[in-house]
């Protein structure tokens, strides 16, 4: 299967002397959903934002590498073009227009699209997602709860019709039960829509259990990556990311080993 | 208390017509944080526009109109791809300094080609002044009312219901947000550039059909200042009811206090009741803060 986005060797600098990307590498196959795991300041909203334009906004820049989406180079696009091109990024930390009603952030998401039948089947199809927003519709976005503004911007990306669609941290700062939810919504969007789905996520447990890839970065690159049920095997993961711990007898060996890995991963 | 009356009815008039001037202030800002004050500028050049082809040209105020209506816009739309784009990320007081300038100019270039005479307009309305009980008022006064209020609404129902309406307040709200959702932030400000010098030089038209024009005739925007400030900058209804009460609060203080002070009362009272309102409340009447969340 042809890749639907790649991104190679890709390097980032902000304000013409900070690297956070040191040589990225990451594909997404059509239809798939793919992780991209790391923690704090790993580079994945930066990552983020180098595929969907938003560089140039904030001093930074792609120094090196290149994306391809569908074939096609994206560097160096506006970001209302990327969009238009099929790829729409759920920005980290719920960005809705708090001084927009539901109903108005509803048709920001669909402003790429032109059919009004098309769009109205769409919201319907939203409301059977995430029914609450029906009952909002009319409310200001920034009076709603945390798990009603993760639900609207989700809705506004279903409403642009992506074929890539790009989910930051949708977990964050939500109950556990909320962000399950929110994960099987993603994963019937995937299923149901075709939409291929590159989430990044510091709950590693949550996004592996949806994805069928994914990519482990650190420090602006990718350290590992592979298919999930060989992720969800692998000690490293196991232990720095999934927080279970091995219970292998020798203890003395595996600290130094611990060690070694620990330094795989922060170097 | 006829006269009482008298004056709150002409007041609330004119301010119906500073509204709309304030207004071009306002669709500047709300999109771009950008205070235009080149605003009373825009109004006198779509004055003398609007004069140039109704006298010279002798076009009927129906062709006129839209005419004045597209020029404004590529005025507006010029100045802002031409200068204003080039000034993203500068800091704010460079930015005013440049619309400032920018003011200087339009008064230069409308002196250049009109002059700076007095012109006065051919009619526009009905000479027929209107009475309503004891109440009389000016024709071009009470037409030029009912027409900046119409144009008002559309503005209005643009920004409530029309997709560009939307888009240009989601970009006011979230700039980075809005370019998210694949919105061509750039040309919002270009638009938004537009409307304002659209909404500004049809209240020129207005205004200068009540009392002529000349090229000083943009020195009202001072005077729309603080009616922008006072309703908050970015809320389309504060600037409404800016208007309106500044122009009521002139007429009042103009009729009752002039008398006392040889003038001047008129001028001041604006200002005066702009600190006041300030004091009390930082943002303005209707001015946003940051929405608190709980
Ligand atoms: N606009 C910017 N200017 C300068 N440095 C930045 C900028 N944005 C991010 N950085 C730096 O780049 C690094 C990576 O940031 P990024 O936001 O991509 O991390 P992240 O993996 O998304 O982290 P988190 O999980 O905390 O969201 C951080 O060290 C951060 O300080
Ligand atoms: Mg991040």
């Amino acid at each position: 299967m042809p890749s639907l986005l790649e991104v190679n060797n890709l390097e980032v600098l902000y304000n013409n002397i900070i690297l956070v990307l040191k040589g990225l590498s990451l594909k997404v196959k059509k239809g798939t959903i793919v992780a991209l795991l790391g923690s704090n300041g790993a580079g994945k909203s930066t990552t983020l934002k180098a595929i969907s334009g938003f560089l140039p906004l904030e001093d930074g820049e792609i120094t090196d590498g290149n994306i391809e989406y569908q074939g096609e180079a994206l560097t160096g696009l506006a970001p209302h073009h990327i969009v238009k091109k099929g790829l729409f990024q759920v920005m980290e930390g719920r960005r809705v227009f708090e001084d927009l009603t539901v109903e108005e952030n509803l048709i920001c998401g669909a402003y790429t699209q032109k059919s009004r039948a098309q769009i109205q089947r769409d919201l319907d199809k939203c409301f059977e997602y995430f029914p609450i927003l029906k009952q909002r519709y009319k409310r200001l976005a920034g009076y709603l709860s945390g798990g009603e503004q993760q639900m609207l911007v989700i809705s506004r990306a279903m409403l642009a019709k992506p074929t890539l669609m790009m989910l930051d941290e949708p977990s964050m700062g939500l109950a556990p039960m909320l962000v399950e939810e929110i994960f099987e919504i993603i994963q019937k969007i995937n299923e149901n829509e075709g939409t291929a789905i590159l989430l990044v996520e510091q709950n590693a447990q949550m996004a592996l259990g949806i994805s069928s890839y994914g990519y482990i970065m650190e420090n602006g690159r990718i350290v590992l990556d592979g298919s999930v049920d060989l992720l969800l095997n692998d000690r490293d993961v196991q232990e720095f990311y999934l927080g279970m711990g091995d219970n292998s007898e020798n203890v003395s060996y595996r600290n130094v080993k611990h060690y070694k890995r620990r330094k795989r991963w922060l170097s | 208390m006829d006269i009482f009356l008298q004056l709150i009815v002409s007041g609330f008039l004119v301010g119906g017509i500073y509204a709309l001037i304030a207004l071009g202030f306002v669709l500047i800002y709300k999109a771009t944080n950008i205070i235009n004050f080149a605003t009373g500028e825009f109004m006198m050049i779509g004055a003398y526009i609007f004069y140039s082809l109704s006298v010279y040209l002798k076009l009927s105020p129906f062709i006129g109109i839209p005419l004045v209506i597209v020029a404004a816009a590529l005025l507006g739309a010029l100045v802002e791809r031409l200068i204003l784009r080039h000034m993203l990320g500068q800091p704010n007081i460079s930015i005013i300094m440049v619309t400032i300038g920018l003011s200087s100019i339009l008064l230069g270039i409308a002196e250049i080609i009109w002059g700076s005479s007095f012109r006065s307009f051919p009619a526009l309305f009905p000479r027929k002044a209107i009475i309503i009980g004891e109440i009389v008022l000016r024709s071009n006064l009470f037409y030029g009312f009912v027409t900046a209020m119409v144009v008002v609404v559309v503005f209005l129902l643009v920004f409530k219901y029309a997709k560009v309406g939307v888009a240009m307040r989601a970009t006011a709200n979230d700039q980075i947000a809005a370019f998210s959702m694949g919105i061509n932030v750039k040309s919002m400000f270009t638009i938004s550039w537009a409307f304002g010098a659209i909404a500004a030089s049809l209240g020129g038209i207005i205004i200068g059909n009540i009392g002529g024009v000349q090229p000083t005739l943009g020195h009202i925007g001072l005077k729309i200042f603080p009616i922008v400030i006072l309703g908050g900058l970015d809320s389309i209804m504060g600037a409404v009811i800016g208007g309106l009460l500044v122009g009521i609060l002139e007429n009042l203080a103009g009729g009752y206090l002039d008398p006392y002070f040889h003038g001047g009362v008129k001028d001041l009272a604006p200002f005066v009741v702009l600190i006041i309102i300030l004091l009390i409340k930082p943002y303005g009447l209707f001015g946003t803060k940051e929405i608190e969340r709980l």
